[in-house]
């Protein structure tokens, strides 16, 4: 009973830190159509940044700093802000395809970045000892599980308040009409490269919060957490979920995870030992198959985007 | 003729090898209503881009209100008092016919994203006003019952209709209106017409490009005609339409 308490509690946690990640996504891809295909980049430079403030001195690494937890994940979100402030300052203004190929590129260049700077990240046998958060309650598994996910949960929550409350401000107005049309927003005196550089940054330090998150939830990260990889499961969730609505991000990512957390103990169960190192990759392929699942019966995701006017709006009259 | 509101000099824009505009001058004076006619081809639609900051010109320059708008981004026109509408109707397709007219409002403050949590209040009354404002424009463009509609589902006519709300939100001085009468019905059309010479009549400068020639000699005292990216003829809508030159260019040299 402990032990499912226990699972439960892991995997709701791990769904919530993808569950950031991929509001971060819905607010560039969502809500601006931001095409970054380099999410894997901007979580590992908030993973790495809050892990090189929060651990403790370390030889032939720079830092660790020993600073509080709360200083590792306000440092990751504006280090992964900043950083994709800067991409987004030099890429912003591209069409769709090619910020993608643009974004790629940053998220390759961080990978190589994480495993050649030894000195820096320690290279590819990452950084360990990542601090948790309540370790004092370690000694009580159920109670530490308990406390984490609870601090996932008001994470979420709040993010998901404020981004609500931005959706439906002048500012999601703006985004949503930069989406649909950037000459006409711009002849209504709407500086798009702004606005679109905004939500950009946004995101980003919102990908970076969800990789310090991540880093501290589990202790230990690495290069190769970080990889394409990464990148492509957040957009499944994201597409799955219903692009353009919190909600629905956050739903794909709980659905989505669980496909992939499922998947591992089915195929260990459906093939024979020497065939599962193989059929490891079927747990790609069945992400893929869910997606179009989901999107030949609701071609919107999940929960697809519900038109907003405005929060000020004393009531939205129900559509039919 | 006072300091003019929008003033164009010796404008010219090529496309490759094409000089779609080809040294056009243009003068409105605050409060006039001018109707800008021509063959397709001559230029119209280039010239209102060129006015409008869409389109970056080759040579010459743009003044708003006496100040040198030429190499200034589109978006900065409208806090310059110079709307525009399109050709082509260009509505937020999947956002609400009133979230298209919200988003006309000029530099609300909610549009930063930290005043949303900061100032939190000033920026509920700033979108209350603009809610206000915004119906009354969708009342006056007899758009109030499909508010709640994503505007794809409006007909041609009806975009050009929102897209007049949607601009006239920022209140602009001046007002460049490309074809408001084309796809119009006729039942329509009376309603534009009617709508155009209220918005002249409220004080506003209206630079009108029309194929429609009883549309423009009912609106406009003044027209300009141009043809192969310069101005072929200039004076009233009556004497233009008879001028022969005029007539050449609209139906080939052989007429």
């Amino acid at each position: 009973m402990i032990d499912l308490f226990g699972y439960g509690a892991f995997f709701l946690s791990m769904a919530l830190t993808y569950a950031i990640i991929c509001l971060g996504l819905n607010v560039q891809w969502g809500q601006t159509g931001l095409f970054n295909v380099g999410v894997a980049g901007f979580v590992a430079i908030g993973a790495y940044a809050s892990a090189l403030l929060t651990t403790p001195d370390t030889p032939d690494r720079l830092g660790g700093f020993g600073l509080p937890i709360v200083a590792g994940w306000i440092g990751a979100a504006l280090a992964a802000g900043i950083a994709s402030f800067l991409v987004g300052a030099l890429t912003v203004r591209l069409r769709a395809d090619y910020l993608a190929i643009a974004t790629f590129g940053v998220a390759v260049m961080v990978q190589l970045c994480l495993l050649n700077l030894q000195g820096l990240t320690g290279g590819p046998f990452g950084i360990g000892f990542i601090p948790r958060p309540f370790a004092a309650t370690a000694t009580n598994p159920a109670l530490f599980a308990a406390l984490n996910l609870a601090l996932l949960l008001a994470v979420v929550a709040a993010l998901y308040l404020g981004l609500e409350r931005l959706l439906r401000s002048p500012w999601g107005r703006v985004l949503r009409a930069i989406r649909e049309d950037e000459t006409a927003a711009r002849a209504l005196g709407k500086n798009a490269d702004r606005f679109r550089l905004q939500a950009f940054a946004i995101g980003g330090a919102i990908m970076g919060l969800a990789g310090a998150a991540q880093g501290h939830f589990i202790g230990f990260i690495a290069p190769e957490n970080y990889q394409p990889m990464l990148t492509f499961q957040v957009w499944a969730m994201l597409i799955a979920g219903g692009s353009g609505n919190n909600r629905g991000a956050i739903l794909g990512a709980i659905v989505v995870w669980g496909l992939w957390a499922f998947s591992a103990p089915a195929i260990a169960a459906l093939f024979p030992p020497d065939q599962q190192a193989r059929a490891a990759a079927l747990r790609i392929v069945l992400i893929g198959v869910g997606l179009c699942a989901i999107l030949l019966i609701r071609p919107r995701g999940l929960l697809g985007e519900t038109r907003t006017v405005s929060r000020h709006l004393p009531k939205a009259k129900p559509k039919p | 003729m006072g300091q003019a509101i929008i003033e164009a000099d010796g404008l010219v824009r090529t496309f490759g090898g094409a000089r779609a505009v080809d040294g056009m001058s243009l003068a409105l004076a605050p409060g006039e209503m001018v109707g800008l006619i021509g063959p397709n081809g001559a230029g119209k639609t280039t010239l209102f881009n060129l006015l409008a900051g869409t389109v970056r010109a080759t040579a010459g320059t743009v003044r708003i209100a006496g100040t040198d708008v030429t190499r200034e981004a589109p978006e900065r026109r409208i806090a310059r008092g110079v709307g525009r509408t399109f050709q082509i109707p260009r509505p937020f397709a999947e956002m609400t016919v009133l979230e298209n007219v919200l988003t006309g409002a000029p530099s609300q403050s909610g549009e930063r994203p930290l005043a949303n949590f900061l100032r939190p209040g000033r920026v509920a009354a700033e979108e209350r006003a603009a809610l206000d404002r915004a119906r009354g424009l969708l009342d006056f463009v007899t758009l109030s019952r499909l508010e709640d509609e994503p505007a794809r589902v409006l007909s041609g006519g009806q975009r050009k209709l929102l897209e007049l709300a949607r601009v006239l939100m920022a209140d602009p001085k001046a007002i460049l209106l490309d074809e408001p009468a084309a796809g119009v019905n006729p039942t329509l059309l009376e309603l534009v017409i009617d709508r155009i010479r209220t918005l002249n009549a409220e004080g506003r400068t209206v630079l009108l490009i029309e194929h429609n020639m009883d549309m423009v000699a009912r609106l406009c005292s003044r027209v300009v005609v141009m043809a192969a990216g310069r101005r072929l003829a200039e004076g009233n809508p009556a004497d233009v339409a008879r001028d022969p030159a005029v007539i050449a260019a609209y139906l080939g040299d052989g007429a």
